[in-house]
């Protein structure tokens, strides 16, 4: 298998780009959150992966980039076992979560779903309030006791995820009623409100205008000194601002994966080179 | 006969027009101007549609309406003999000529003296009349697909328009149907209405809404006409509600939760067998519905009932047993019930596309937070899909509320204001079967009231429906 030179559990760019520089210092460094093994995912006939092995470090912002149709969102699915609601979709290999099996038959998705939070690329506030939205992981998981721990939850989720202020004067309107940046940092809040380990993000900014776009790497840059990201994004200007490591996807197969820093000035395999300089893709 | 020979001819001729008007443009193209406007099918499309619209609707507005203008002109004139006699004989005298004119069969009735002269002299002027006609309607159509074929052929040239005005013919054409769709409902709802007002005169309005007794067979009689105790709907409307209520209570949980099913759980191969299987079930017609109501449904359920009443009766609850064992076959539960299985498909069907139509990215939302299929659908999708259902369930209502086959067959005739299912009801669209069936006078308040019972139909139904529409009007605005 071509090109898992994943050899950097430590490195942390030294400095890279104005938004990771201020946050470098907090991110410690080593440890090792989501650890896949040679993953093959199928869909029906179609292999869409093959044999796959990353490492994503804690407290750290990793990208997966590649062309359309390369397996970056499906490698993302994975780790959430989002992949078990598509019909047909089958998961081969390991992806531990601090050395749990993911793929144990025995583990409940539910449950696992509750400690990998996951945002989409198109908003998806459910169609009640703000507040709802934001209460929807803590009341299905029983998480809260009493409705003024609810509401602080909702309120220091908010604010984490950057909306507060914006909202919280309006929190019983419909969470469709916000602007699109505002309904994917709300969809970033109802994650992170049931204080997951590891957030997904499946090119949340593809929707989104510049303006918006920015706020929402501003809330990656900050969401990072306490959880582990993995973002999936066509940008690579994106993949250069807010991750600290860089997975290169291409046809269903990891390419090369290491510093953000190295894979953009320095990369090893010349598929790399080619889709970064915007040869292919 | 004629009509026909001459449209079939003007076809003919009119292709031939086409092919002229095609002719005459690319004969005439001249390659220093270039590609013409509109390519030659268009233009000879043009000069063909002149050569035959104007002279096929005179052909088929003749076919259809020159025996009544031959008619009236045939009366222009009437005789001194037949000037006496009374109206309808009048009537009679004039269709004979007429029929003697054309060699066909007379009436029985015998002309005698002056009446039969006048028979003879009019029935040569109906023949004159009939030939005159149908040789002016020929010519005029000749002429007029003569003349516009000629005016038509003259305007192709290599800039003429002639594809834009074939399209706004099209428009025509289009614009047409839907009007006369419109038209005929708009005159549905006219007669609805000029009847009922007819209604209403002879029995208030707040009487037939609101009184409490239905019995229009009384009014036979002239001199009954008055006695507007007959007319009060209420126990109509109250078996109406009672059997649409009844049928809800099945439709709506079973269509729903098998919607739901179909939607969110079954396996795409489940789904392929269940959905058409659904659909042949809404194929059934409502008659047979009413049959398996009448025959099978109500027996069993009555013998069930009296088989109940015979074990209660003589016990602590030996009133109720002895209710119980005189259960007639006819009730609003079997009624109600069979029209509910009726709906099951209708609206498993309309839930099940809401459902779909829910975005998937909801779904995904909330399966991504750690909830269970179950949790999704129920603070997810079904709040998303809210508005969409209750649309389905007020459709399905207005459907319960029309519906006639079943209730006919299998709720009764007796118009009571009970809640009580195993009783029976009668319905508004029941009640109107029964008054328009058979031979029946069209001015009677009996048959008048069928036509207010229909207009209250049509409102109740015709509400329902609006608001429905109006419900996924709002809900699909919300994910487009």
């Amino acid at each position: 298998m071509p090109a898992n030179r994943d050899d950097t559990d430590a490195h942390e760019p030294a400095h890279m780009h104005i938004a990771v520089d201020s946050a470098v210092a907090h991110a410690p460094t080593g440890q090792i959150k989501v650890r896949a093994r040679d993953v093959n995912v199928f869909y029906g006939e179609k292999q869409a992966l093959f044999d796959v092995s990353l490492d994503v470090a804690e407290r750290a912002v990793t990208a997966l980039i590649g062309p359309s149709g390369c397996g970056k969102s499906t490698f993302l699915r994975c780790i959430n076992r989002m992949n078990d609601t598509i019909p047909g979709a089958r998961v081969d290999g390991r992806i531990e979560i601090d050395d749990e099996n993911v793929n144990d038959k025995a583990l409940d998705p539910v449950v696992l779903r509750a400690r990998v939070g996951m945002v989409f690329q198109k908003p998806n506030p459910f169609p009640k309030t703000i507040f709802e939205n934001v209460a929807y992981g803590p009341r299905i998981h029983g998480l809260t006791s009493s409705k003024s721990e609810l509401e602080g939850v909702v309120e220091a989720s908010l604010r984490r995820a950057g909306l507060w202020d914006e909202v919280h004067e309006r929190l019983h309107q419909s969470g469709s009623s916000l602007s699109g940046g505002q309904q994917q940092r709300l969809v970033i809040a109802r994650a992170i409100a049931v204080s997951p380990e590891v957030i997904l993000m499946d090119e949340p900014c593809s929707a989104l205008d510049p303006i918006a776009t920015a706020k929402i790497e501003e809330l990656i840059d900050e969401l990072r000194r306490q959880y582990c990201i993995v973002i999936v994004t066509h940008s690579m200007a994106q993949a250069a601002r807010v991750s600290q490591k860089t997975a290169f996807f291409h046809m269903g197969r990891l390419v090369e994966a290491g510093p953000t820093d190295e894979m953009f000035t320095n990369p090893r395999d010349s598929r790399t080179q080619d889709y970064i300089t915007g040869r292919f893709g | 006969m004629l009509t026909w020979i001459a449209l079939a001819a003007l076809i003919a001729f009119s292709l031939f027009t086409f092919r002229s008007g095609r002719e005459r443009l690319v004969r005439g193209l001249d390659p220093a101007q270039g590609r013409p406007h509109s390519r030659p099918g268009y233009h000879g499309a043009y000069v063909a549609l002149w050569a035959f619209a104007p002279a096929a609707l005179l052909l088929i507005v003749a076919g259809a309406f020159g025996g009544r203008i031959e008619a009236a002109m045939l009366r222009a004139e009437v005789p001194a003999a037949v000037a006496a006699l009374d109206p309808l004989q009048q009537g009679v005298f004039f269709d004979d000529a007429r029929a003697q004119a054309h060699g066909l069969p007379l009436s029985q009735t015998v002309y005698e003296g002056g009446l039969k002269a006048a028979l003879a002299d009019k029935a040569v002027e109906a023949r004159t009349l009939e030939q005159g006609m149908r040789l002016g309607v020929l010519a005029l159509a000749a002429l007029m697909a003569g003349g516009g074929f000629a005016l038509a052929r003259r305007r192709v040239a290599h800039q003429f328009r002639a594809r834009n005005r074939v399209e706004g013919w099209i428009a025509g054409v289009l614009i047409l149907s839907s009007v006369v769709a419109v038209l005929t409902t708009v005159g549905i709802i006219a007669s609805l209405a000029w009847e009922s007002w007819r209604f209403f005169q002879v029995v208030s309005p707040i009487h037939f809404l609101f009184g409490r007794e239905w019995d229009p067979q009384i009014a036979m009689r002239a001199d009954q006409f008055a006695s507007e105790g007959a007319f009060g709907a209420l126990p109509l409307f109250a078996g109406t509600f009672l059997i649409m209520l009844i049928a809800m209570a099945v439709a709506a949980p079973v269509g729903l939760f098998a919607a739901i099913y179909l939607s969110e759980y079954a396996r795409p191969l489940t789904r392929s067998v269940v959905k058409p299987l659904l659909e042949i079930l809404a194929g059934v017609p409502t008659v047979v519905y009413g049959f398996f109501a009448a025959l099978t449904v109500g027996p069993l359920f009555r013998a069930g009932f009296n088989a109940l009443g015979a074990q209660l009766a003589g016990g602590p609850l030996n009133d109720l047993g002895v209710y119980l064992m005189q259960v007639q076959n006819q009730m609003a539960l079997v009624a109600g019930g069979v029209m509910g299985i009726m709906l099951i498909p209708f609206v498993c069907s309309l839930s099940d596309d809401i459902i779909n139509a829910v975005p998937q990215h909801l779904r995904d939302g909330s399966l991504a937070m750690g909830a269970t299929r179950s949790e999704t659908i129920k603070k997810v999708v079904l709040p998303a899909a809210l508005p969409g259902v209750v649309a389905a369930m007020l459709l399905a209502v207005s459907r319960a509320v029309g519906e006639t086959m079943i209730v006919t067959m299998a709720a009764g005739l007796q118009a009571k204001t009970t809640l009580n299912p195993l009783d029976t009801v009668t319905t508004v669209t029941v009640q109107i079967v029964t008054l328009l069936t058979g031979d029946q006078e069209f001015d009677s308040p009996k048959t008048l009231s069928a036509f207010g019972l229909g207009l209250t139909l049509f409102v109740v139904t015709l509400a329902l429906n609006i608001i429905a529409l109006r419900i996924v009007q709002k809900y699909r605005e919300q994910y487009d």
